[in-house]
């Protein structure tokens, strides 16, 4: 179980108390305005005594001064409340969701991560902003109410007790059966935003096969879906209004049913009927209001609910404690190594290899041959499935992630850069950089030249690093890992869109690096061939583990690479 | 934001509903019915009452079954004013949502490409919502509120007209507080929904570069700056909520200084003879009454500026400039696929110029390589071919035709693109092959997946074609996604084929065998190749060398090999140690 939802009240606990109060304090001023009235009635026009109506309009004027400014403090301490707990609760969700691993980020997909950080979470806090509102006040209304039919005939006055937790069953029934389907509505929402998603991000291919109609046609259909979920959810909400005002109108008519008989006996005045009838419209005043609320409440619910199932959902990674390395010479070990990503065949099956400090390994193999899942576990991107890996001695589970990953600098193969100027982009690998480390990273990942053409440093780089070429945002992703100076650098197939010139000078200048363990992952021979160890991968196993001349005499798979790619120029 | 904006917004977001006139009539007829029955049933509770005072058995039991009649009645007028005002609400918002998704896909990629993806989401999932639940609200309590105001205001005029007149004179002392109090929240809803789109934004970017995130360790400062937006967030929220839900206090207490002074008037009036006490109080109970529907309909203006707040970012993006239209245009017609560039200049919004008139002729069935180092414009020559860039002057003459004249999707249907950055929609391998065309039957799907060397892949998946994938997905490689990709394109069957690094993180071994698919994909067709293992294409009818966004050299591979020129170098750079 993860964080109770509940737990955000924290911190606003007293304006969640105070809200209500406040509340039920200008409900109670309120009440105080007919008796002023009457006085003024009864004392002042009886006694034709002009200052007393005075006295009497002035306190009124209080009265209702006094009145608006609980009500305001009300609405002050609601918003507070519920703002509050938003916030919190965003900021918690945003730092779970960090805290989980990119397997369960996988499993639960990006789309839905939004809406529930977004949409789900303004229905939470919209549903506990009219809760502090109106919960108490509806309640104390509508049991008032009844109470005060007790003074007056406590005979008839049992309808009343009747009419009570009938009226409550019919709210528990309709939020009942409301809430899942609010919580369908929500889900619906969730595909409407992985379509919108999927149009944006994938405007070129969509449109490259003219399929943006297409993708149009069956957003409708999820809209059109959507609407009818709204529409059926609607549906039963819509009878809230109408039963209970049934309900309680009925209970006008027992009153007055009941009443002439109590009247024909003499038990009771027609004015007391009257009273009756009037707590009874109280109540029903009061429920219409309170109806508003129980939509907004259901509907909190069944987003809360969808929150609260990201919270339950325990990162699959535990962080470990140590913060530094142990002896040893071992830099990275591989220990009979596997990684299944969901039931069926390993992406890695049993690797085993032991890598010095400060030596360089290459990685190749086929498309899907497992190059990327083995170098994602060093950093601990997933977990090893069967055997472990161990980095500087020691098991990356009991690494400290943050210490662990501090060591490490990973170019991954899609070059993702963020909103925001080459700086930025490059502070992100360390924060207390300056320019001229910055510069010199860039130097030796060959994008110094194209970013002072572009404008230098401040340049601003666009969502995904859309302005920039392949090879020039791979280039910059290359300058980032650099500019950590990591203990190892792992560079996963990331010169691919660069020219053979660019990634020799960049091979040469990553080749300079003393001390830096290094992990080349790539298709190129000619990227690997001058490590100290090429790893060749096939269907997940380690078909040959040695240098090139090595591979080129025992690994068959290694061969036939090498041919592929020197084909008769050699 | 101006009146005239505010009313051009409002007028826009009701246009939504302008299909439905049934509905909204029936809504109305509802309202008016049900509040009539509403005013109605406290007078058959008179009568019942009286005919107990008067101990009269008939009509006594004749009001009662009219009060139960009314009840009845009432709950389903409710009942069906409420299905039409969800149905009102909620396909207004359905509208808007689909006209926002016609809107995507109509901008141009210059506008998609600068524009953060995750303020557009927000748009579509937060500020429609918004609508819709203002809306609801509206429809909901303005209708009957305004009902029951009228209903009042004739029940006033019957009892006492001075009074009525008197009454109506100081109500828009509180619409003037509550207009007061709406304008000055819009400001606040509107920031709130910026907020939103900031935050959505950010998390949409971290989310999906989780993985870099992750890797430099950045959760301790995406934090900080997702708290940051997030307390701004907040604050405007604050604000918003905090200030819209002042209108209700206000407005009631504005009525209750109402209520004192014809209180105070009345009274010294009946003090000084001039009036009874029975009127007075009659006068005052409709005016507590009167101000009650006044009270919730100020309530309702104000949480409507939420709704017209999120419905006016809704309309920006709407107004932001599509591509021009082309409905009226020809279609391209295919013939053999030869392709005129002639003097075309380019540069991306807000560049300097890339390229400065650009000229190549293609044959038909001629495989055109272009090189270069990074940067040098390649990328664009395809954005210019497939035009999701138009070009600043210049035009391509396809199969003769000038391009700008026919239709952008005729255009597009003579081409299959496989591009370096893949991209695979949220769904099953199956629902992503049949991008490249629908009509594809399995049979057709896994021959192309076997040329591609995939169809081992696919089988071994526990769904097959079935199994789920989704862009953000690491459990599928790389080099996976884009054997799909170019499966995909195979499968369209393209008069022109343009494969821009589509073989980058695919092996080399795959890469030959792929090859030999292409190249019978090729034969007979046009293609436009860009790609850095220059061993791929060796065998192009003509190889461009772009530099700087000019072409340097250009020739087929002997003759730029006899050149020893800039090619020449970057050939023998591959075999560099």
């Amino acid at each position: 179980m993860g964080v109770r939802l509940s737990t955000f009240i924290e911190g606003h606990k007293a304006e969640a108390v105070l809200a209500p109060l406040f509340k039920l304090l200008e409900a109670v001023f309120e009440l105080l305005v007919p008796l002023a009235v009457a006085s003024l009635i009864d004392v002042g026009i009886a006694n034709g005594d002009i200052p007393y109506i005075l006295r009497m309009a002035l306190l009124m004027v209080v009265l209702a001064l006094v009145g608006l400014a609980s009500s305001v403090t009300a609405q002050y301490f609601s918003a507070r409340a519920a703002t509050g707990f938003a916030e919190k609760m965003k900021s918690a969700l945003f730092c779970h969701i960090q805290s989980l691993s990119e397997k369960d980020r996988d499993e639960i997909g990006t789309s839905t991560l939004i809406t529930r950080l977004t949409s789900d979470a303004t229905l939470v806090q919209n549903g506990i902003n009219m809760f502090l509102r109106l919960a108490m006040r509806s309640p104390f209304v509508v049991v008032g109410a009844a109470v005060m039919a007790f003074t007056v005939d406590s005979t008839l006055a049992w309808i009343f007790v009747i009419i009570i937790p009938l009226l409550s069953i019919i709210v528990a029934l309709i939020m009942r059966v409301t809430i899942p389907m609010y919580r369908k509505v929500q889900n619906a929402l969730d595909s409407i935003a992985r379509r919108t998603r999927d149009s944006l991000n994938g405007s070129r291919v969509l449109r490259a096969f003219c399929r943006t109609a297409d993708e149009e046609k069956a957003f409708r259909e999820d809209a059109e879906a959507m609407y009818s979920l709204q529409m059926a959810s609607g549906r039963i909400s819509s009878l809230l209004n109408p039963l209970t005002y049934a309900a309680v109108n009925g209970a006008v008519a027992a009153i007055i049913w009941f009443g002439r008989e109590r009247f024909g006996m003499s038990l009771i005045e027609v004015g007391a009927i009257v009273a009756l009838v009037n707590y009874m419209n109280q109540i029903l005043v009061e429920l219409v209001k309170l109806a508003n609320l129980i939509v907004t409440i259901s509907r909190a619910v069944a987003s809360g609910k969808r929150i609260q199932a990201i919270f339950d959902k325990e990162p699959s990674m535990q962080d470990g404690t140590f913060s530094d390395k142990a002896d040893g010479e071992a830099a990275v070990s591989f220990d009979s190594a596997s990684l299944a990503y969901a039931d069926g065949e390993p992406s890695l099956s049993s690797v085993t290899l032991t890598v010095r400090k400060g030596e360089k390994i290459g990685i190749i193999g086929g498309t899907g041959s497992g190059k990327t899942t083995m170098v994602n576990m060093i950093p601990r991107f997933y977990d090893a499935t069967a055997g472990s890996v161990s980095v500087f001695g020691r098991d990356v589970r009991t690494w400290s992630l943050a210490s662990l990953r501090s060591l490490i600098g990973v170019v991954p193969q899609k070059a993702i850069l963020l909103k925001g100027t080459v700086r930025d982009n490059m502070l992100v690998a360390r924060p207390d950089a300056s320019d001229k480390e910055i510069e010199e990273a860039l130097e030796m990942a060959c994008a110094y030249q194209f970013v002072m053409e572009k404008g230098g440093l401040g340049f601003q780089i666009e969502q995904r690093g859309q302005n920039l070429s392949g090879g020039q945002r791979q280039r910059l992703t290359i300058a980032r890992a650099l500019l950590r100076r990591p203990d190892i650098l792992i560079l996963d197939d990331s010169t691919s869109a660069l020219d053979f010139q660019t990634e020799a000078r960049i091979r040469r200048s990553i080749a300079s690096i003393e001390g830096s363990t290094l992990f080349v992952v790539s298709q190129r021979v000619s990227s690997v061939m001058g490590m100290d160890k090429i790893v060749v991968l096939d269907k997940g196993h380690a078909v040959g583990i040695g240098t090139h001349e090595e591979l080129m005499r025992s690994c068959p798979v290694y061969q036939e690479i090498c041919h592929s790619q020197t084909g008769g120029a050699r | 934001m101006k009146a005239s904006e505010y009313r051009r917004t409002v007028s826009q977001m009701l246009s939504y509903t302008r299909g439905m006139k049934g509905y909204l009539a029936l809504s109305l007829l509802m309202a008016l019915l049900s509040v009539l029955s509403t005013l109605l049933f406290p007078m058959l509770t008179g009568a019942a009452i009286d005919a107990i005072a008067a101990m009269d058995g008939r009509s006594f039991i004749a009001s009662v079954a009219l009060m139960g009649v009314a009840a009845v009645l009432t709950a389903l007028f409710q009942f069906v004013m409420n299905i039409a005002n969800n149905r009102l609400s909620y396909s207004a918002s359905r509208e808007m949502r689909k006209d926002i998704f016609h809107q995507i896909g109509r901008l141009p990629l210059s506008y998609l490409d600068s524009h953060p993806h995750g303020d557009i989401v927000s748009r579509m999932i937060s500020d429609v919502d918004q609508v819709a639940d203002g809306l609801l609200l509206g429809f909901t309590q303005l209708f009957t509120g305004v009902m029951t105001i009228a209903g009042t205001i004739i029940c006033m005029f019957t009892v006492s007209w001075q009074v009525a007149i008197v009454v109506i004179l100081t109500t828009p002392l509180s619409f003037f507080a509550a207009s007061f109090i709406a304008k000055r929240t819009f400001t606040f809803f509107y920031r709130q929904s910026e907020s939103k789109g900031e935050q959505t934004a950010f998390v949409d970017e971290m989310v999906s570069a989780a993985h870099t995130a992750a890797a430099f360790g950045m959760e301790g400062r995406n934090s900080v700056r997702f708290d940051e937006i997030n307390s701004r967030w907040a604050a405007n929220s604050l604000l918003a909520t905090f200030f819209s839900s002042l209108t209700n206090p206000v407005t009631r207490f504005v009525n209750s200084l109402v209520y004192v002074a014809v209180a105070l008037a009345g009274g010294i009036a009946a003090a000084s003879g001039l009036m009874t006490v029975g009127a007075l109080s009659c006068i005052l109970v409709y005016a507590s009454q009167y101000a009650k529907p006044f009270n919730e309909i100020s309530g309702v203006v104000t949480e409507f500026q939420n709704a017209v707040a999120s419905a006016e970012r809704i309309f920006l993006f709407l107004r932001e400039e599509q591509e021009s239209d082309d409905s009226s245009l020809p279609a391209l017609v295919h013939k053999d696929g030869e392709v005129t560039f002639s003097g075309i200049s380019f540069a991306y919004p807000g560049a300097r110029l890339l390229i400065d008139g650009f000229s190549l002729s293609v044959h038909p069935s001629m495989k055109v390589a272009i090189v270069g180092p990074t940067g040098a414009g390649k990328t664009t020559m395809i954005n210019l071919l497939m035009r999701f860039y138009d070009p600043l002057s210049g035009t391509i003459l396809v199969d003769g035709q000038d391009y700008l004249g026919c239709t952008r999707d005729s255009l597009r249907s003579c081409f299959a693109m496989v591009l370096q950055d893949t991209w695979l929609k949220s769904g099953t391998i199956r629902e992503n092959l049949l991008v490249g065309n629908p009509a594809a039957d399995d049979g057709m799907l896994m021959d192309a997946l076997r040329e591609c060397h995939l169809d081992g892949y696919i089988l071994s998946l526990e769904h097959g074609l079935d199994e789920y994938i989704s862009d953000d997905s690491e459990a599928i490689s790389a080099g996976q996604k884009q054997l799909l990709s170019i499966a995909r394109a195979m499968l369209a069957e393209p008069e022109m084929l343009i494969l821009d690094e589509a073989t980058s993180s695919v092996d080399t071994r795959t890469e030959i065998l792929i090859q030999q698919a292409f190249d019978s994909l090729m034969k007979g067709r046009t293609s436009f190749i860009i790609a850095h293992r220059l061993s791929t294409i060796r065998n192009a009818d003509l190889i461009l060398v772009m530099k700087d966004g000019s072409i340097i050299e250009s020739g087929s591979h002997d003759e730029l090999m006899a050149a020893g020129g800039f090619y020449c170098n970057l050939y023998n750079s591959q075999f560099s140690r």
